[in-house]
């Protein structure tokens, strides 16, 4: 929990207390903490970045108008969350970019390319025909990765389908828990461990592109 | 009982950071990790590229921006001025 709130907002019931009483210096440090993590969700919904700013925006204004009637069930930011996701889905279908939603079928194919693994006719079909490499070692905490890993991570993300793309934007990049990401997503813990593996799966696989070509030319 | 090839078992590699694995799939999958470099290379694999998805994280403020991905530049000037005043004016409206 310490990660989603950023590790420096006070407690969600000091926070709500603030908003209903007007306390603008909170409210303002909502919006700047958490404005940009909301565009670059919206973003997966909606087809430009100026759309995107609205469903932001609209969210904002109907946090604004709920304050007082948030009941506190779920996370504040769960509850904002929730708020984005169904904005964003709106405008995505005004839009005619939305993937249905409801529908869970993610093609079936696997998440590792079969020409890594063993044939039949092989001794052990199945099993790894080429090693997976050793990575080089993860940078040391708080040391940033290298500027062209999180290129490359970014332009995978933005290759993935919007469904994906949300549950691990909201997983790893936000780090939300797989409650709250069903909670906010309206769907079940099996499909978001699907949806996340796969999309996982796709992230790891431009990575080892990323770490062969860099040993290549090393 | 079935032991997994390393493809099956790259399927269940999230499932099992999650812990949702029940008992015996869990012990067949450590099984099978204790005896395959490959496979216990591609959860480490795995697991810096969960990692390094964390530091993306764009929440902190003054946190580094990470130029190209949408939502770096935060909202504009004019969006915040407005949801700004949008909040000083509801205790009135
Ligand atoms: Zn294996």
């Amino acid at each position: 929990m310490e990660s989603f709130t950023g590790g420096r907002l006070p407690p969600d019931d000091v926070v709500v207390a603030a908003l209903r009483a007007g306390d603008e210096a909170m409210f303002a440090t909502l919006l700047d903490t958490w404005s940009r993590g909301m565009l670059w969700l919206a973003r997966s919904h909606v087809s430009t970045n100026d759309s995107a700013e609205e469903v932001v925006q609209d969210t904002w204004l109907a946090v604004i108008k709920g304050i007082d009637g948030f009941e506190g069930r779920s996370s504040v930011k769960t509850w904002i969350y929730r708020i984005l996701v169904n904005t964003a889905r709106k405008r995505g279908v005004r839009e005619n970019r939305t993937v249905p939603w409801s529908s869970v079928f993610e093609q079936e194919r696997p998440t590792v390319d079969r020409s890594s693994f063993q044939g039949v006719d092989d001794p052990l079909p199945g099993h790894w025909k080429y090693l997976p490499a050793i990575w080089p070692t993860p940078a040391p905490e708080g040391e940033l990765l290298a500027a062209e890993v999180r290129v490359r991570i970014g332009a995978a993300l933005a290759e993935l389908p919007p469904r994906q793309r949300t549950v691990i934007t909201l997983r790893d990049v936000e780090g939300c828990t797989s409650e709250e990401v069903c909670e906010i997503l309206d769907i079940s813990a099996a499909n978001q461990r699907v949806l996340l593996h796969r999309a996982r799966a796709a992230v790891r696989e431009q990575l080892e592109d990323y770490f062969e070509t860099a040993r290549r030319s090393a | 009982m079935k032991r997994f090839s390393c493809d099956e078992l790259v399927e269940l590699v999230t499932a099992f950071l999650e812990n949702d694995l029940d008992e015996s799939t869990r012990s067949r999958f450590e099984e099978h990790l204790v005896g395959c470099e490959g496979c216990e290379h591609y959860l480490s694999q795995f697991r810096t590229t969960v990692d390094a998805l964390g530091t993306l994280r764009v929440e902190t403020p003054g946190a580094p921006r990470h130029e190209g991905l949408p939502g770096d530049e935060g909202l504009s000037r004019a969006t915040r001025d407005r949801l700004m005043s949008a909040f000083r004016d509801r205790r009135t409206a």
